[in-house]
């Protein structure tokens, strides 16, 4: 068992766990945070992407322990209070979601992908970086036209899209 | 996954002294990427866990003319954005951007990716075609000497890689073409044609043993560094890997064709 | 429609939860004293149990209990039970081999549970269950059915002789032979419809809590039809008296189907809650999922479709075998018979049809129904034979198509189905001009010149959806009925609630169904609440799938809502003393026409349960409840085109454009409407392109994660080009046809089809993989 510490949507948040405790376990069973989900056991799917130090990742590939220390965003964190986060409206806006249960993943995966391409993300580009992350619904066809609207009104700077070949 | 302890060390010295405490039961944790689903799946069950990824000396990378040098600790999303490697190097932070899927590269490590030398890992066919230098705690090797084979590397117990150094080619180009399921490279090759004017080929996730260098290609290559080179050449089929996704004559066809793309991109 | 009503793009009530990480599936479910629960599964697909020795095991950390299917036994619950029997054309009832929730005595498919571990956490029972050791006698195992059918396979059950667990048969054998024998031209394929997984992105869970105060039972499941899943734990697995188990299916990730049937897994945790005295929560992880979830398809059909000189078919005669794996599931029966070969005739005119349809026991999983259930089997085969003809006989596949299309309605055709409405020819043109037929090609000279080859493919599906009436079913052998039920409770401020028995995993019904009332009563939908998948607040439902929740769910709540507003008009009549007939209710007001004089909405409900002025003789309150009951199914039909690109000297095929037009009568939210239409393309096209379930001989399952079984990702899949044209089914109020499955049963043969045109080779399978491409583009060269 391990003390761990992380600062989790802005407050710290400590526990006591098994040192194999992965952190989407201590965010869902210890901290009661259950947007973050659970998909495959081969780190393929991404319903549990959260952002660790403002970074995605796949909470069920890191231990809590690994994370103490840190600064964690979980899909609850991303609203501020009533207001959506713009990546949140614009899934809504486009139908992005349907089932709900990749859809947290897919929103932090958005909201990092977003961060690091601005308004300049294409098509391409974003089935490109939506490779982690599986949905059996919606065919990606709306989550694609939800994230690159999300981008184009973010208004932010361009980097490379790195699907251009 | 199995109970495990996790530890973490602030210095290469530290973790090499818990790695000797672990009597051969501990594991270097970087990235995770790989070993954090073993686990998952209890086909590995280490005692103790050791984390890289807060020792200063394993990270950082430093660009200076065509020498590159990156920590072991670095991250392929941090290969892929960083301007000098860019630079220097575009087809090396390429590929380092292809690697796996956003949050993968956020967390993987180049150090892990070579020390465990997984059969569709990308870097080692571009170190392997580069002519790169794998650094450890100990002493330095070349990538021909560092990768042995399947999961199999040069590296002893209580190593650590600590760096990777390379001279940025004249022109690289990088290729992948993925496994559908697993998204890894089902056959990916790195063609480099060096600064002193030798050529390198490097091809992962094909061969059944591990990434390799397609000698027969370097050399056809040494006098044009163009796909037409390749024309005469056929791969091996029985150095090739077999399995649901391809067969190995699959796989063979898929080398070449995959070199001739990489050799169209090179730049 | 008004801005909310029948046809309005309404944005989804549901989201807000769904994208605030504030859903609620099962596993979110945590009560107090909650253990967690990990299943001891076979690692052989045959084997007999010598022993089961638990004793290292109940000395692990944290266990609490064991328990095997020899304590199941004891306890009388029962066998797990096939819901529809078929039978074969002897006469004779299918062979039912028996399916313990628990095995005791034979383990047939690697992953079938055979104990289960309780535990303080789910590590320590995971931990627990590696140790308990099952002493297992091997035996030799059998996974195609084609080898399940030969002389000397393997056997599974005693009671289903050479593997055969019917052999059953539709249509006029000797009428089909007859027109195949005198034909101008014979089309003749063998034809695979590959096995699949069906991966919704939650995997199952269940958390079975007794309680020893109330004697009282609640299940929390993963379900598509919580009712279904409380009669048959109650009445055939004795588990519970039904009015002391609760069923409850909160947030559900995703179904296709596999979330229908009740799996050992429920069984067990419940009645090992009774046995602990303590909730058992177990949940599924992919690995398991993809063990032990039900599979679909895997088919092998021999056909013939017979054309006469003019290209008329004459006659179509089917032989398929179908893989049921180990044991029967809950409809097993149901989809490769009544759910598949009523749909052989397509679009088409054909006057005899023939089927012979022969289920088979593997050492596999369980095989049901999976989105289409039947009909993609089906239409894969009806579409692929007829593009094929036209190649044959040198006819455009349009061409072809247009010559036999059905054209006037009712149409019957020779396999039981009555096809109310639709306009083949309409859906034709529209998807050819959506996809540029015209200018094709072109595109393909183009694409030549870059070394790429270009095909395009067509397919022209009819399906079945809402599958009833009940006595028809009935006399078919479902042993349920297929009706839904609505209640419809306003309350006191003229806001509703609707408790409905259809059950959303993703459909997006607490949008569409409040758009119901919002059109007639313009109420906003933020009024509504709908209230699903809980069996002590519903009375009792039938469930989501087969895309049955508009057809019949929608049906019965406007069946409600019609008594709802006779009850509102009369008391507003009473009250404005003015005639019944007279009375309106739009835009949240009730008026008299012509005049204006009019109560509010809410005023009406006000005065129905004040009952301070009612008419003589009326109980107070408004709340009214209504079972559906559909006279037919309704049929949904479409074209949908697609057009690839092949890399020939990779094998890899990318989508260039993918058109569907479809047929969906009429439509209440035509956002989600083409959302369901993405999601089906996306899973077809992936059937198509992705997906293979492979077992090696030995019976494990090869492609049992995300490493080996190819899941489509975005990155597979092109923006797609989605039209709808409507023809109103005749046979429901709203006329509505359905669309939650039409995506994944028209386009796997359009995919093929494309495919096979781009590279010159009609021997192709699915999942056409790059290499599969590859071989077949050499093949034909």
């Amino acid at each position: 068992m391990s003390k761990v510490s992380m600062t989790v949507n802005g407050r710290t948040m400590t526990g006591d766990v098994e040192d194999r405790t992965l952190l989407v376990h201590f965010l869902r069973d210890t901290l009661g945070l259950t947007g973050t989900h659970v998909g495959c056991d081969t780190s393929q799917c991404g319903a549990c992407v959260v952002h660790v130090d403002g970074k995605a990742v796949k909470s069920c590939t890191m231990l809590a322990a690994q994370a103490s220390g840190s600064s964690v965003t979980t899909i609850e964190g991303l609203a501020k209070g009533q207001e959506l986060h713009p990546v949140q409206a614009a899934f809504k806006e486009h139908h992005g979601l349907q089932c709900g249960y990749c859809t947290p993943g897919m929103i932090m995966t958005a909201v990092d992908m977003i961060g690091r391409h601005g308004a300049s993300l294409d098509e391409e580009t974003v089935r490109e970086e939506l490779d982690g992350n599986i949905c059996r619904c919606t065919g990606y066809h709306n989550i694609v036209a939800a994230i690159l609207s999300a981008a184009k009104s973010s208004g932010s700077q361009a980097e490379q899209p790195i699907a251009a070949e | 996954m199995y109970e495990t302890s996790y530890q973490r060390p602030s210095s290469i010295d530290e973790a090499i002294k818990l790695l000797g405490d672990g009597e051969g039961e501990a594991k270097l944790l970087s990235g995770g990427m790989t070993l954090i689903p073993t686990m998952k799946q209890r086909l590995a069950m280490p005692s103790v866990l050791i984390d890289l990824r807060h020792i200063s000396d394993l990270k950082g990378i430093s660009v200076d003319g065509s020498k590159i040098r990156i920590g072991g600790a670095t991250t392929h999303a941090e290969i892929a954005r960083h301007d000098g490697i860019k630079a220097a190097a575009p087809s090396f932070a390429y590929l380092a951007g292809l690697i796996g899927d956003p949050a993968v590269r956020h967390m993987g490590t180049i150090g892990g990716s070579v020390a465990n030398f997984d059969p569709a890992a990308d870097y080692p066919a571009a170190l392997l075609a580069i002519g790169a230098t794998i650094h450890t705690n100990t002493r330095e090797l070349s990538a021909d000497e560092f990768f042995l084979g399947m999961f199999e590397t040069a590296l002893e117990e209580n190593e650590i890689v600590t760096a990777v150094s390379f001279e940025a080619p004249q022109a690289g180009g990088w290729e992948k073409f993925r496994n559908p399921a697993s998204r890894y490279a089902m056959c990916a090759v790195f063609v480099a044609k060096r600064t002193d004017g030798s050529v390198g080929v490097g091809v992962t996730g094909a061969g059944n043993n591990g990434a390799f260098r397609w000698t027969e290609a370097e050399s056809a290559l040494s006098g044009s560094f163009d796909g037409s080179a390749l024309d005469g050449l056929t791969v091996d089929e029985g150095a090739m890997m077999s399995d649901i996704h391809g067969t190995s004559a699959y796989r063979a066809n898929l080398t070449k064709v995959v070199a001739k793309r990489a050799l169209a991109k090179a730049k | 429609m008004g801005v909310e009503g029948i046809g309005a793009k309404v944005l989804r009530k549901e989201d807000r939860r769904f994208i605030t990480g504030r859903g609620r599936y099962v596993d979110d479910m945590s009560v107090p004293g909650m253990k967690h629960g990990a299943f001891v599964r076979s690692p052989h697909a045959h084997a007999k149990i010598k022993g089961i020795d638990t004793s290292a095991a109940r000395e692990m950390p944290g266990v609490i209990d064991i328990l095997d299917g020899q304590q199941l036994k004891a306890d009388r619950i029962g066998n797990l039970i096939c819901g529809w029997a078929v039978s074969s054309k002897d006469g004779s009832p299918m062979k039912m081999g028996a399916y313990p929730a628990l095995a005791d005595e034979t383990v047939r498919y690697v992953g079938q549970p055979v104990a289960i571990v309780v535990a303080e956490t789910r590590a320590q029972a995971r931990d627990a269950a590696e140790v308990v050791m099952v002493d297992y006698e091997e035996m030799p195992a059998v996974v195609g059915s084609e080898a399940a059918l030969a002389d000397g396979a393997p056997q599974l059950h005693p009671e289903a002789e050479g593997n055969l667990c019917f052999d059953w048969e539709i249509g006029d054998e000797a009428a089909a032979t007859s027109a195949i024998s005198g034909a101008a031209h014979i089309t003749r394929m063998k034809i695979i419809n590959n096995r699949l997984v069906p991966n919704p992105m939650e995997p199952r869970a269940a958390l079975g809590h007794y309680d020893p105060a109330e004697d009282h039972y609640t299940c929390w499941t993963t379900s598509q039809n919580p009712h279904v899943a409380r009669l048959v734990m109650s009445a055939f697995y004795n588990v519970a008296p039904e009015h002391k188990l609760r069923v409850i299916a909160p947030d559900v990730g995703g179904g296709f189907g596999s979330k229908i049937y009740i799996y050992p897994e429920e069984i067990v945790c419940l009645w090992a809650s009774k046995r602990t005295e303590v909730p058992v929560k177990w949940t599924s992880d992919r690995t398991e999922a993809f063990l032990t979830d039900a599979h679909g398809r895997d088919h092998v059909t021999h056909v013939e479709m017979a054309f006469d000189a003019d290209h008329k078919i004459v006659g179509l005669k089917v032989d398929t075998k179908a893989n049921l794996g180990a044991y029967m599931s809950l409809f097993s029966s149901a989809t490769p018979t009544y759910l598949y070969a009523t749909l052989l005739s397509g679009q088409y005119d054909i006057p005899a049809i023939y089927a012979n349809v022969k289920g088979v026991y593997t050492n596999t999983a369980p095989v049901d129904a999976y989105r289409g259930a039947g009909r993609p089997e089906a239409t894969y085969v009806v579409e692929r034979t007829i593009e094929t003809a036209a190649r044959e006989l040198g006819l455009s596949p349009a061409e072809l198509r247009r010559k036999n299309f059905i054209r006037s309605f009712p149409h019957q055709t020779p396999v039981i189905m009555n096809y109310d409405t639709g306009d083949f020819e309409a859906t034709l043109e529209a998807g050819m001009k959506a996809a540029d037929v015209a200018g094709f090609e072109a595109r393909r000279e183009e694409a030549k010149g870059r070394g790429k080859l270009r095909g395009l493919g067509m397919s022209c599906y009819i399906e079945a959806c809402g599958i009833a009436p009940s006595k028809a079913v009935g006399s078919l052998g479902a042993g349920v009925g297929l009706w839904e039920s609505a209640e419809v409770r306003v309350n006191p401020v003229g806001t509703v609630e609707i408790l409905t028995g259809s059950h959303s995993h993703g459909q997006g019904h607490e949008t569409t169904f409040a758009q119901l009332v919002a059109e007639r009563f313009g109420l906003p939908i933020d009024n509504v609440q709908i209230v699903h998948g809980d069996t002590d607040k519903v009375q009792f439902g039938m469930g989501t799938y087969g895309s049955r929740s508009g057809a019949v769910g929608m049906s019965a709540i406007v069946k409600a809502l019609d008594k709802v507003e006779a009850k509102a008009k009369k008391i507003a009549a009473h009250v404005l003393e003015a005639d019944e007939g007279d009375i309106v209710i739009e835009n949240g007001e009730v008026k008299v026409v012509g005049t204006d004089k009019k109560l509010g909405w809410h005023e009406v409900c006000l005065g129905a349960y004040t009952g301070h002025n009612l008419p003589d003789g009326m109980e107070p309150g408004l709340k009214e409840g209504a079972f559906y009951d559909p006279q037919n199914f309704t049929f949904p039909a479409g074209c949908y085109i697609c057009e690839v690109e092949v890399d020939p000297e990779t094998g890899t095929t990318e989508i260039i454009q993918f058109v569907a037009a479809d047929d969906f009568g009429n439509i209440i939210n035509p956002m989600i409407v083409e959302g369901q239409v993405h999601g089906g393309l996306a899973q077809g096209i992936g059937q198509a392109l992705l997906e293979g379930t492979h077992y090696d001989e030995a019976g494990q399952l090869v492609t049992a994660s995300y490493m080996d079984y190819a899941m489509p990702r975005a990155w597979d899949l092109p923006m797609f080009k989605v039209e709808t044209l409507v023809t109103a089914c005749t046979t429901n109020p709203l006329g509505i046809k359905g669309c939650g499955e039409a995506g994944a049963i028209g386009s796997p043969p359009a995919v093929i089809n494309a495919i096979t045109d781009a590279i010159g080779n009609n021997d192709l399978s699915m999942p056409a993989t790059p290499e599969k491409v590859w071989n077949a583009i050499h093949a034909a060269s």
